[in-house]
């Protein structure tokens, strides 16, 4: 199952990438493989935002802007009350 | 018992287990240590799955909340993972230096960080607990299909009462509404005209989770109103003859039913295990007003209907 085309804001700075392969080790749906001994990102779109990697990266080489892909959880923020998800 | 109890929201706050070390078979000081959350569901189940094997679980405080949603909210972390180690004096119990994490934790805890905490390396084990057994027997090696996060029929499915009891809430107050107004003989309403929404309801929460690969579209807002579209039409070829006003009905019911089940539909993106943040809420920018419109156009049609026209 995918989601939606071109909208997650993921990012991979090769520069500091040591190809150390965390970021594909611990991403639930294999949006990186490592090829030449560096990261690529290969399946952009089924990114979840969930952040496993960037967290995980020890040399800081990925952002992206991560939180839970929740619907209740945005419509509360933006009513000024805390977050409800899981 | 305890885990249906669970997921139908009842009492959830009391199913936690004491953090700590905890052995399974007859570990030694080569055992495998697993860490987990102190969530009793993801205990007992991780126990279960474990049988027959010798290893020790290190469960840390996240306040009886699982795997996933303490990552994600940042209880299952390296520093509480360095506390329990440090409180169950692990590095005495186990000769080796090494921690299997569950691998949805890794969305709460930076391994590298760990290490230079605790001492302890991390390996990110299997999603799923009962993979546990092969990882172990493959020298701590994953499959691509261990890594990977399904989310089939059946995992769809017991997500479903987890919507389903915040809506249920909403639908007894409406019901109760109706009641008293029938009693005070307000507003009369047949609670047989009520059904299309019952139904709407359904499409939303039940019916669109269910089928949701099998759905065309990638949006759950738009997924949902079609299902609520389909529904109203049903409604409308069903009971189009015998309603005198026919043609303000059916708008009625073309205006609200959808965008009641799409907005519905849109809340399971919240259990789902694939929708991304950004997508959300490039999603709920449309289909909220849109859902809000359509809906109060529906409503004030209705009102008209019912007391003007
Ligand atoms: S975790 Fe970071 S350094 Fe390691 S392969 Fe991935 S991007 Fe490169
Ligand atoms: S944010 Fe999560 S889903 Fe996206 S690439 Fe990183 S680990 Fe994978």
């Amino acid at each position: 199952m995918k989601y939606l085309k071109n909208v997650v804001t993921l990012d991979l700075d090769e520069e500091k990438c040591t190809g150390c392969g965390i970021c594909a080790e611990v991403c639930p749906h294999q949006v990186f493989k490592i090829i030449n001994k560096k990261a690529a990102i290969q399946d952009r779109d089924s990114c979840m935002e969930c952040g496993a990697c960037a967290i995980n990266c020890p040399f800081s080489a990925i952002s992206v802007a991560a939180g839970a892909g929740c619907a209740q959880a945005i419509i509360k923020g933006k009513l000024g009350k805390g977050e409800i998800c899981c | 018992m305890g885990s249906w109890k669970v997921r139908w929201g009842i009492n959830r706050m009391e199913y936690k287990v004491a953090p700590g070390l905890y052995g399974i078979g007859e570990p030694g000081e080569d055992s495998p240590v697993l860490v987990t959350a102190n969530y009793k569901m993801t205990f007992d189940r991780l126990r279960k799955e474990l049988s027959g094997v010798n290893a020790w679980v290190l469960v840390i405080n996240t306040r009886g909340i699982n795997v996933w949603c303490s990552a994600g909210k940042g209880t299952f972390n390296a520093t509480e993972i360095a506390r329990v180690i440090a409180m169950t004096n692990l590095s005495w119990v186990v000769s080796h230096r090494t921690l299997v994490l569950p691998q949805l934790s890794a969305v709460g805890v930076a391994a590298h960080r760990l290490l230079k905490i605790s001492g302890f390396r991390v390996i990110y084990g299997p999603v799923r607990a009962c993979d546990l057994p092969k990882f172990l027997g493959a020298g701590m090696k994953a499959s691509p299909q261990m890594r990977r996060v399904n989310f089939g029929f059946a995992d769809r499915l017991v997500l479903i009462p987890i919507e389903l009891v915040r809506v249920i809430k909403i639908v007894i107050a409406a019901y109760l509404v109706i009641f008293i107004l029938n009693l005070l003989k307000i507003w009369s309403v047949s609670y047989l005209a009520t059904l299309p929404y019952l139904g709407a309801v359904v499409a939303g929460c039940v019916l669109t989770p269910a089928l949701l690969p099998w759905i065309p579209g990638r949006s759950f807002a738009w997924k949902g109103w079609l299902l609520g579209l389909l529904w109203s039409t049903a409604v409308i070829l069903y009971s189009f003859p015998a309603v005198p006003s026919g043609w303000t009905k059916a708008l009625v019911y073309l205006l609200i039913l959808p965008a009641l089940s799409s907005y519905l539909a849109v809340n399971f993106t919240g259990s789902s295990t694939f929708t991304s943040l950004s997508g959300v809420k490039r999603e709920l920018k449309v289909a909220l007003p849109a859902a809000i419109i359509s809906a109060g156009l529906g409503v004030v049609l209705l009102f008209l209907n019912q007391f003007v026209l």
